[in-house]
């Protein structure tokens, strides 16, 4: 009979569930995160409590079998947060365990290519995060940024913007997700903000951002015009590489 | 500093750089050093798209377009009645920082008219980039220009703060340049490349022994080249660029359709349609000699002086080669698998892999991505259903023609009508 396992959502949460999978035999599991239950009428439900210790040991199993690629496989899909993907994991992290050799690049194999695709997506939205974000300096000369990507990527990000912006301090906040990572000039912290009520992400409010920042904004979206060649124009192309659910965001797109 | 001006400036100096296509930022290893601002190790980042599908990765634009060339082709060029302003050294670092602490840009592409003399314009780029490292302690991108006829001693100056270097061959043959661009010859734009070669040569070799030895255009050096205008043909373009890469070891050539701009009678004229077809297909070629480990005379060469319009420069190659084919996938080699008409190199990577596993048959190639209204008919595999039948290769053409859909079909009905 099939069992449904609801965890906390978290990564080390998941690799638990995992655990708790080889440690009981359990043959038939359906893995949910708490809150997104659905009703099941056919099989009884636990609860499994995230155990760091339990989700190392997963973890460092996974080591031996698979080099950095095939664990980047499963945390960068596992992030995708598409539904029932954890289902999808736990098949491919019981056959990494079944097989003697390492399966990671085993592409004819469908479950192995299923994983590759999301992470291919995964990666492609993380890419795009980091081209995509576009700072606005506030009053506080705090680098802000908020962002809705479709996938959890801001774990990814971080290394990223720390490296590079060294010298600043920012904020990226994921709006649809509710948190963010915050960069005091020294390390990166995951925040939670509350926003005022007549805060309007698409806009920069004088009550909130430097003098200068809008003029930047416009001299960004005149750049942004003069570059263009009129000639060759191709919106198909254009629309392509930056789709308009991300327009909002972008102060060259602007007035959205 | 005062923002209309700067605007204004902006708009005419960004009309008037857009022209280089190149926008790469890739291919540095600069990282971050005390905690200053940017870092240049990772992959290229293009942080927008023009309207025309161009990638926006660099702040693109001229430190001045006054020029004393009256290059034909050139937007720039001294004849031209156009708005003409000059930035200030401190206006570009300005921006650039501004621009990068928001995360609109990589860094900086910065070229310009000749003004005065080539030594005293390049001495102005060569400012810009010293002053954004040693003042701003800024780590991002930097391409900048070579200025034909600029000394050694500058080139090499340029090179320490650089990570990218270009000189534009823009007309690939000697008489070209001869007939549209009568102030430059080529030796001027060959003496800085081949300074800049020697010193990354140097650079490299000193870094093997003494580690702090400083970095000298770490993403080495490009080079472009305008199609259409000077009526060369694939085979003189495409063996031009085959002669820099080898001889400069550039990294990268562009090919830039022209994009006519002047009555001259010596160019296309105005309303003339910009070639992006055929520039599309000579970065296919392009590809195939620097990733495909094609040869640039197995795709143009004296019998083929022209790249095909309707189909890319592997499958015409193919065609012309069909007694190489059929391909078994499951034991050819990389460079053969690398051939075949709709493997790009990432499904190669995966065969190679995934035939480890088991021998891979048609379902486990579709699933892949493998294009077979390509490859079909030019390999097989771990099945008995196949193409037996023993085609012409025009045949395949139409076959192949007939089952797909090409971005270009319009383009190429009305292209290949001129000669129908």
């Amino acid at each position: 009979m099939q069992k449904v396992l609801v965890y906390d959502g978290s990564f080390e949460g998941f690799l638990s569930v995992v655990f708790k999978v080889y440690e009981e035999k359990l043959l038939q599991v359906d893995i949910q995160k708490t809150g997104n239950v659905q009703a099941s009428f056919f099989g009884d439900s636990e609860e499994v409590i995230t155990d760091k210790a339990h989700a190392d040991r997963v973890w460092n199993g996974l080591k031996k079998k698979l080099t950095s690629f095939g664990r980047n496989q499963i945390y960068y899909s596992f992030l995708s947060e598409i539904s029932s993907v954890e289902n999808t994991l736990l098949d491919y992290i019981q056959q990494v365990f079944k097989s003697k050799e390492n399966i990671e690049k085993d592409f004819s194999n469908v479950t192995v290519l299923k994983l590759s695709k999301i992470t291919k997506s995964v990666g492609r939205e993380k890419h795009r995060m980091e081209a995509f974000v576009r700072f606005k300096l506030t009053k506080d000369n705090l680098y802000f940024a908020n962002i809705e990507p479709d996938f959890n990527v801001l774990p990814l990000i971080a290394k990223h913007f720390k490296s590079r912006y060294a010298d600043q301090k920012w904020v990226i906040y994921d709006i649809k997700r509710n948190f963010g990572l915050y960069y005091n000039l020294e390390n990166v912290e995951t925040i939670v903000m509350d926003f005022p009520k007549e805060f309007d992400f698409t806009k920069t409010s004088e009550d909130f951002f430097a003098d200068a920042e809008l003029e930047f904004q416009e001299l960004w979206q005149n750049y942004f015009k003069s570059t263009n060649i009129e000639s060759r124009k191709n919106m198909l192309l254009h629309v392509r590489h930056v789709p308009k659910r991300y327009w909002k965001y972008l102060s060259e797109k602007q007035p959205f | 500093m005062s923002f209309e001006r700067i605007k204004e400036k902006l708009n005419i100096l960004a009309d008037a750089a857009k022209y280089d296509v190149s926008c790469s930022s890739s291919g540095s290893n600069r990282a971050n050093k005390n905690k200053g601002l940017g870092d240049a190790t990772g992959m290229g980042i293009c942080h927008t798209y023009t309207e025309d599908g161009r990638c926006v990765s660099l702040l693109k634009i001229l430190l001045t377009n006054h020029c004393i060339f009256d290059c034909a082709y050139c937007v720039t060029r001294k004849s031209n009645d156009i708005k003409r302003a000059a930035f200030k050294v401190q206006e570009v670092v300005d921006l650039t920082i501004n621009f990068y602490r928001r995360n609109y840009i990589e860094g900086l592409f910065l070229s310009s008219g000749i003004f005065k003399n080539a030594d005293y314009t390049m001495e102005r780029l060569v400012s810009v980039a010293k002053k954004l490292r040693l003042e701003e302690n800024f780590n991002g991108y930097i391409h900048l220009k070579s200025i034909p006829g600029a000394s050694d001693e500058l080139m090499r100056e340029a090179g320490l703060y650089a990570d990218r270097l270009s000189v534009n061959i823009e007309i690939p043959t000697k008489e070209g340049l001869k007939r549209l661009a009568p102030d430059k010859n080529r030796e001027d734009f060959i003496k800085p490349m081949k300074k800049v070669k020697n010193e990354i040569i140097q650079y490299k070799a000193e870094k093997k022994i003494i580690r702090s030895t400083p970095k000298y255009a770490p993403a080495g050096q490009s080079t472009q080249m305008i199609i259409g205008a000077s009526g060369e043909n694939d085979y003189q373009i495409m063996t031009a660029s085959n002669f820099f890469y080898k001889k400069f070891n550039l990294k990268r050539v562009y090919y830039s359709g022209y994009v006519p701009i002047s009555y001259d009678s010596r160019l296309p004229q105005i309303g003339t349609e910009v070639p992006m077809l055929r520039e599309n297909r000579l970065y296919q070629t392009d590809w195939l000699m620097r990733f495909y480990g094609f040869h640039v005379n197995e795709i143009v060469n004296e019998t083929h002086q022209h790249l095909d319009l309707d189909i890319d420069p592997k499958l015409s190659w193919a065609l012309r080669n069909i007694h190489e084919f059929p391909v078994d996938v499951n034991r050819a080699d990389k460079r053969m698998l690398a051939r075949v008409p709709g493997l790009g190199m990432k499904s190669v990577y995966k065969i190679l892999h995934a035939r480890k596993f088991r021998q891979l048959n048609w379902e486990h190639l579709k699933r892949l991505g493998v294009a077979l209204n390509r490859a079909q008919y030019f390999i097989v595999c771990n099945s008995n259903v196949y193409e037996r039948r023993d085609l012409e290769p025009t045949k395949i053409k139409g076959l192949i023609l007939q089952n797909s859909k090409s971005k270009f079909r319009k383009a190429t009905s009305s292209q290949l009508n001129l000669f129908g």
